[in-house]
């Protein structure tokens, strides 16, 4: 692991005052390897054509290039039929996807959704969206002083026979790693469907979707060393087959006439017009990257990483770090500096060259549940090192210096 | 980056001249940004010919848009309100003596943004209340 930076062009360069960029920011995107990259580029330069239409030699290239992204990406989360893997914008697409097609048959008024307080705007306001439309009921379960979900608190919520559950696999500010195999299986004890928001989890651990057993789950590839722009939704087939199609155009039907069209099978029934072919390809090579690594292997340098990163974070005068202890949190703290706004820390951190969050992280309510509107983040990757978080430390005293 | 923290804008972030209330403002308006969650709150008492006579601000948020409060809410007492309409992002910028990038110029901006949508009386601030 420690020579994986290399892989990596953008951490060579300088930023301000000619000093070493340290990239401490990866929950919010991650930086690509350089075999990504290239990918990419060999697509437009060798490759180019749309896809599953043409008959020429570039369009079956193309069109075997994006379908075995799609294999490969099933496989890196346990999933072998290509049907369950439908190529989406992003998480948040993918989400709001669901809540157009399924959620939106499926659920009538009075119906009840399960969410937590310390989602992603992008698993929060999709519903909030839907339930203003549907006049459904949201409710949410509660956190436990130390971030953790309060399960008794679930337990009792899954007795109100809710039609569908959503929660993060992993908190954006908390880090908070939630037990979800056993809450997918609470869920469907109760007859609720799942949904899983994995956007900060498949990148930094082994996630099995037929492990966990879940219905649906939303990622992203640009938080996995792969491009922006491309994420998936995983759905098991039947849900899938039964829903309605979501956006129309070109590619998600099968014959369309001039009153009617019938649509396409899947997983092309929900991918509408051209898709981003050059994004499906780099995203292909990423997880290739990322499973050369080893994604145990990963999560262990992060658990490690975040345990120095807390230890080191708790000796600067006037840091508070929230979230769970380092066992039950995946690799990222947020902190705030006492008499500090988030977003002057962030600003002389960026002086020294290191590159942290600050602000609500998508995240208001759950800023809300702390008490504080804003906090720093460092989060951290794969090509991270001590020294990083060393280096934000120095940063962090200086920060107090300018302020004190 | 020390030139952004600059003496003069820590030293009104922490010793701030013009943060509380005042009694018999007739003008007032807040707003935030969404980004960060700064919020500032502005209360004006503006006698018959459109002078400020007294000004104060409430909020929290960054060291940047705290100080800009506080030296904006300096600059205009005893200036007419018609001045304080023609005040652009130029003059916060003088005030502060600093350059800012595009993320930070919205936290240096607010409290002009605040102060422009209160004279005019408007239910929402705009951006193109502080656009050159």
């Amino acid at each position: 692991m420690n020579k994986v930076h290399m892989d990596f062009p953008i951490l060579k360069r300088l930023v301000k005052a000619g000093k070493h960029l340290i990239y401490l920011d990866s929950a919010a995107t991650s930086q690509k390897p350089l075999v990504v990259i290239d990918a990419m580029d060999a697509y437009y330069k060798e490759m180019n054509a749309n896809i599953h239409r043409g008959v020429h030699a570039l369009a079956e290239e193309a069109t075997q290039a994006y379908e075995s992204a799609r294999m490969r990406i099933g496989d890196f989360i346990g999933v072998k039929d290509p049907r369950e893997i439908i190529f989406t914008k992003n998480t948040t697409e993918s989400i709001n996807l669901v809540a157009k097609t399924w959620a939106r048959q499926a659920l009538g008024k009075d119906d009840l959704i399960i969410l937590t307080p310390m989602e992603h705007h992008s698993n929060l306001v999709p519903w909030q969206i839907l339930a203003a439309e549907k006049d459904l009921e949201l409710d949410f379960i509660d956190l436990t002083p130390d971030g953790l979900l309060d399960l008794n608190c679930y337990e009792r919520l899954l007795e109100r026979k809710p039609k569908l559950v959503a929660f993060t696999h992993m908190s954006n500010v908390l880090g908070t790693i939630n037990p979800v195999k056993e809450m997918i299986s609470m869920a469907h004890q109760a007859g609720s469907v799942t949904l899983l928001d994995a956007a900060q989890s498949v990148p930094h651990m082994s996630v099995n979707m037929k492990e966990l057993d879940v219905d649906f789950a939303a990622f992203s590839a640009h938080k996995m060393c792969g491009p922006t722009g491309i994420g998936i939704l995983y759905g098991k087939a039947e849900l899938l087959s039964g829903m309605p199609v979501f956006l129309g155009g070109g590619d998600m039907i099968k014959k369309v006439a001039l009153r009617s069209f019938q649509p396409n099978d899947l997983p092309h029934k929900f991918e509408a017009g051209t898709p981003p072919i050059a994004e499906a390809i780099g995203f292909g090579v990423a997880v290739d990257y990322l499973s050369g690594i080893g994604m145990d292997q990963i999560a262990a340098y992060e658990r490690e990483l975040t345990a120095y990163a807390i230890e080191r974070l708790e000796e600067v005068p006037g840091v508070t770090v929230y979230g769970p202890k380092v066992e039950d949190r995946g690799g990222l703290v947020s902190f705030t500096l006492e008499g500090i706004h988030p977003h002057d820390v962030a600003q002389i951190l960026d002086g020294e060259g290191i590159a942290i969050r600050a602000g609500h992280h998508c995240a208001m309510p759950l800023h809300q549940n702390l008490g504080i509107t804003a906090s720093s983040r460092a989060s951290f990757y794969l090509y991270n090192t001590r020294a990083d978080v060393d280096a934000l430390v120095d940063g962090l005293y200086k920060v107090n210096k300018v302020f004190h | 980056m020390d030139d952004l923290y600059r003496e003069i804008i820590v030293d009104r972030y922490k010793n701030p001249r013009f943060k509380g209330t005042i009694q018999g403002g007739n003008v007032n308006f807040e707003d935030e940004n969404p980004l960060c969650g700064d919020q500032i709150r502005i209360d004006l008492k503006v006698d018959e010919f459109g002078t400020i006579v007294e000004a104060a601000y409430d909020g929290h948020g960054c060291a940047i848009s705290q100080a800009s409060a506080d030296l904006l809410l300096e600059s205009v007492i005893g200036k007419n309100v018609e001045i304080v309409k023609k005040m652009t992002k130029q003059d916060i910028l003088d005030m502060l003596g600093i350059e800012l990038g595009p993320v930070r110029l919205k936290c240096a901006l607010l409290p002009l943004k605040v102060i422009k949508a209160g004279i005019y009386g408007l239910k929402a601030a705009d951006d193109s209340l502080v656009d050159d």
